[in-house]
C-alpha cells in the first residue's frame, strides 16, 4: 500500500466521485453557517426549489455582526438585526440547530465547534469563513467557503474541489519565554509570506506542536490561511483526544472507543510524500508583531521594521503598505505608542488567552491612553473566565469584558478602532480598514496585547514575565 | 445562480498593479449585511474609491474615466484573505467578467469560477506587457478565449496560454454551476452518507 499523509487519509476517505479533468465531489461531515454569508445561499435554494439534503449534518451560530454588549436588547442596526432574523428563520425553516445571541452555547463559529464536540478528528468540516481552517487542529480537513459553495453543500452535502497540493512545517526544539502559539504561527507567516502556501494544504508536526494545548494548535491552524494555505492540520493525539472526551457531542462508551482507535491511524504514514517541507527551529522565534498591512509583514518584537529590500513584496505594495501604517523602513516596533488593545477573535479568544493575558496585568493597571476591549470568543469561554477568578484580575487592573462574538476582528458591528488610531490585535488580518476604516493593525500575541494594554505602547512582554 | 456563458471576451481593460490585494478591500466588512445578493458593485473598492464623505477620490483608477473595460488587471495574489464571495458578486455587479493576474488566492479563484468570473493566471512577465500595452494606450484591448484558453494583446498580437481545468471550463463556457451536476447525483451521496458519522 502506498505511503499516505494525514491529509491523503482523511480527504481520500471523503471522496464521493473523481470527475475527469475536474475537481474531486467531496462529502461534508460538518458544516457550520453563520448569518453573514449563508442567507445568499439560502435564496438560492428557494430560487431553484430545493431543500437541506441533511440539516442535522448543519450547525448555525450568530456571531459576525453580533453586539457585544446589552445582548439582552434587541440589535440596534437593522441591517444587522435583518440578517440574525433571516439565519434564525432559514435554520428553522429547514431543521437546522441555530445557536442564537443569547443562547448559552452562542459564540464565535470556530470556538463553539470544538468546544461542544462538533469538531472531530477525521472529518472533513466546512465553513462560509476562511478561518475555518482552526478546526485543523483536531486532524480535520477544514476550510473556508464561498456563499454558492454553502449552498451546495446544504443542497448536496458535498462540495466540488480539486484536491491540494501538500506541505508539511516542522518546528522542532522548545520555546522561549513569552513565545506562544501566536507567535509560532506569524513567525511562520513572515517566513513564507502572505501568499506563500497558495495551492498547499499544510500539515504542523514537529515537538512543538506535539506540546502544545488544543488552544495553541487552534491558533496555529486557524491563521494558515494567512499564509495562503487552504487550511492546515495536526495530527491527533493523546491531547486531543482528552480534549474531546465527555464534550456535549462526541462519541460516548463504546462509539467513543472506536473512534479512538481509528483517531489513532490518523497520522502521516513514514516516508510519506509532501510536495513541500519546511523546517524550523523553535529557538529562533521570540514574540512577534507585524507592522504592516498583510499577516506576512511580521517581525520580531525586538527588531526593526525591515528595508523594501529585505522583503518578498513588492516594493511599490510595502511602501503603500508602510505609509499607511505611518511607519518608515528600519524603524524600532518597540515604544510605538498604541491606543487600542483587542483580545479576542477566533484566533484568541480562547481561555488560555485570557489566562496569558491576566498573568500580565495581575497587579498593574491599564494604561490611561488605551482603550481595551476584551470578547470571550464564547459564552462558555465567558464563563470559565469568571469561574477561574481571571475576572476579578482583569477588573482589579482596569479592564471590562464584553460579550462574545467576532467584534473587532472584522468590526462588522458597532466595535470599530476608530481612523487613524493603533490596535494591537489578538486577531487574524492586519488589512487596510479591517478594524475600521483607516484603523492601523498590529497583530500579536495575548501577551504582547497585555503588555501593550498596561504600558500604552508596544512593549516586548518578556519583561513581565 | 446561474450566470451568462463565458467564450472570447474582447475589452479594454482596467488596470491595478498592486499586489495582495484582499477581499476586504475589495469589498469591506460593513457592506456584507444585505441578506441579497444586489448591488455589491457600488461598494467594489469602497474604500479606496471614496473618501469618508463618500466623494469620489480623483486619483482612484475606477474613478478616471480613462480607463473602462470588462477585464480587471491586478498584481500578484489578487483576492487574498477573507472567503467573502460578496468580493466575487461586487466584481461582477459591477460589470467586469474578467481578471487577469500572475497569480490568485485560493477562495477568490473558486468563489470567481463559481459566479462567472473567469480567473486568467499569466506569468509575471506576460502580466507586465498588459501593463505596459495598457501604459501606452488605455484602449488596448485584450482578447480572452477561453475555448483555446488563450490571452492575446490585441494591439501587438503577444499571447499566452492559461490554465483552467476542462470540468469549469465546461461550465463557463455553458453557463453551468456545480450544483445542477451535484443535484444528479443525490442517490450516490445519500449511499455515501451512511457511512459517515
Ligand atoms: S473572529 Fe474574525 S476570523 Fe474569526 S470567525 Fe469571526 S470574523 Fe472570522
Amino acid at each position: 500500500m502506498s505511503k499516505k499523509t494525514l491529509f491523503d487519509k482523511v480527504w481520500d476517505s471523503h471522496v464521493v466521485k473523481h470527475i475527469e479533468d475536474g475537481p474531486d465531489v467531496l462529502f461534508i461531515d460538518r458544516h457550520f453557517i453563520h448569518e453573514v454569508t449563508s442567507p445568499v445561499a439560502f435564496l438560492g435554494l428557494e430560487s431553484r426549489g430545493i431543500g437541506v439534503l441533511f440539516p442535522e449534518r448543519t450547525f448555525a451560530t450568530a456571531d459576525h455582526n453580533t453586539p457585544t454588549i446589552n445582548q439582552h436588547l434587541p440589535v440596534e442596526d437593522p441591517l444587522s438585526a435583518n440578517q440574525l432574523k433571516a439565519l434564525e428563520t432559514n435554520s428553522g425553516k429547514y431543521g437546522i440547530s441555530h445557536w442564537g445571541l443569547g443562547n448559552p452555547k452562542n459564540g464565535i463559529v470556530h470556538v463553539v465547534g470544538p468546544e461542544n464536540g462538533i469538531t472531530q478528528p477525521g472529518m472533513t468540516i466546512v465553513c462560509g469563513d476562511s478561518h475555518t481552517s482552526t478546526h485543523g487542529a483536531f486532524g480535520a480537513i477544514a476550510f473556508g467557503i464561498g456563499t454558492s459553495e454553502v449552498e451546495m453543500v446544504l443542497a448536496s452535502q458535498c462540495i466540488m474541489q480539486p484536491k491540494p497540493k501538500k506541505m508539511r512545517i516542522n518546528v522542532n526544539g522548545k520555546l522561549g519565554k513569552g513565545v506562544t502559539p501566536k507567535d509560532v504561527t506569524l513567525y511562520i507567516i513572515a517566513q513564507i509570506s502572505a501568499s506563500g502556501a497558495t495551492g498547499y494544504f499544510a500539515e504542523y508536526a514537529g515537538d512543538v506542536f506535539e506540546n502544545m494545548s488544543m488552544e495553541g494548535r487552534m491558533t496555529v491552524c486557524n491563521m494558515s490561511i494567512e499564509m495562503g494555505a487552504r487550511g492546515g492540520m495536526i495530527a491527533p493525539d493523546e491531547t486531543t483526544f482528552a480534549f474531546l472526551e465527555g464534550r456535549e457531542k462526541s462519541p460516548k462508551g463504546e462509539e467513543w472507543t472506536k473512534q479512538v482507535a481509528y483517531w489513532k491511524t490518523l497520522k502521516s504514514d513514514e516516508g510519506a510524500e509532501f510536495d513541500l517541507e519546511l523546517t524550523y527551529n523553535a529557538a529562533d522565534i521570540e514574540p512577534q508583531i507585524t507592522y504592516g498591512t498583510n499577516p506576512g509583514l511580521g517581525t520580531g518584537i525586538s527588531r526593526n521594521i525591515p528595508k523594501a529590500s529585505e522583503v518578498k513584496d513588492g516594493e511599490a505594495s510595502y511602501k503603500k503598505s508602510l505609509a499607511y501604517m505611518g511607519f518608515a523602513e528600519g524603524e524600532s516596533m518597540i515604544g510605538k505608542e498604541v491606543d487600542y488593545v483587542f483580545l479576542g477573535s477566533c484566533t484568541n479568544g480562547r481561555i488560555e488567552d485570557f489566562r496569558a493575558f491576566a498573568s500580565i496585568v495581575k497587579g498593574r493597571k491599564k494604561a490611561d491612553n488605551i482603550t481595551a476591549w476584551l470578547v470571550p470568543g464564547s459564552h462558555i469561554v465567558e464563563s470559565q473566565i469568571k469561574e477561574e477568578g481571571i475576572l476579578d484580575i482583569l477588573t482589579e487592573a482596569g479592564f471590562a469584558l464584553r460579550q462574545p462574538g467576532c467584534s473587532a476582528c472584522l468590526a462588522m458591528n458597532d466595535d470599530k478602532i476608530p481612523a487613524g488610531k493603533l490596535a494591537v490585535s489578538t486577531s487574524n488580518r492586519n488589512f487596510e480598514g479591517r478594524q475600521g476604516p483607516n484603523s492601523k493593525t498590529l497583530l500579536a500575541s495575548p501577551l504582547v496585547a497585555a503588555a501593550a494594554a498596561v504600558t500604552g505602547k508596544v512593549t516586548d512582554p518578556r519583561v513581565f514575565l | 445562480m446561474a450566470y451568462d456563458s463565458f467564450k472570447i471576451l474582447t475589452s479594454s481593460c482596467v488596470p491595478l498593479p498592486l499586489e495582495n490585494v484582499d477581499t476586504d478591500q475589495i469589498i469591506p466588512a460593513r457592506f456584507l449585511k444585505a441578506t441579497k445578493r444586489e448591488g455589491f458593485g457600488d461598494n467594489l473598492f469602497r474604500d479606496w474609491r471614496y473618501n469618508g464623505d463618500d466623494t469620489p477620490k480623483a486619483d482612484f483608477v475606477l474613478n478616471n474615466p480613462t480607463y473602462s473595460g470588462k477585464i480587471l488587471v491586478a498584481g500578484r495574489n489578487f483576492g487574498s484573505g477573507s472567503s467573502r464571495e460578496h468580493a466575487a458578486w461586487a466584481i461582477y455587479d459591477y460589470g467586469f467578467r474578467c481578471v487577469i493576474s500572475s497569480f490568485f488566492a485560493d477562495i477568490f479563484k473558486g468563489n470567481s469560477l463559481n459566479i462567472g468570473i473567469l480567473p486568467v493566471t499569466v506569468s509575471p512577465e506576460f502580466l507586465d506587457k498588459i501593463f505596459t500595452a495598457i501604459e501606452s494606450d488605455p484602449k488596448a484591448e485584450v482578447i480572452v478565449d477561453l475555448p483555446s484558453q488563450k490571452v492575446t494583446i490585441a494591439a501587438t498580437g503577444e499571447s499566452e496560454s492559461f490554465d483552467i481545468n476542462g470540468y469549469k471550463k465546461h461550465n463557463m463556457t455553458n453557463g453551468f454551476d456545480d450544483i445542477d451536476y451535484l443535484q444528479s447525483m443525490k442517490a450516490e451521496i445519500g449511499e455515501f452518507e451512511k457511512t459517515r458519522i
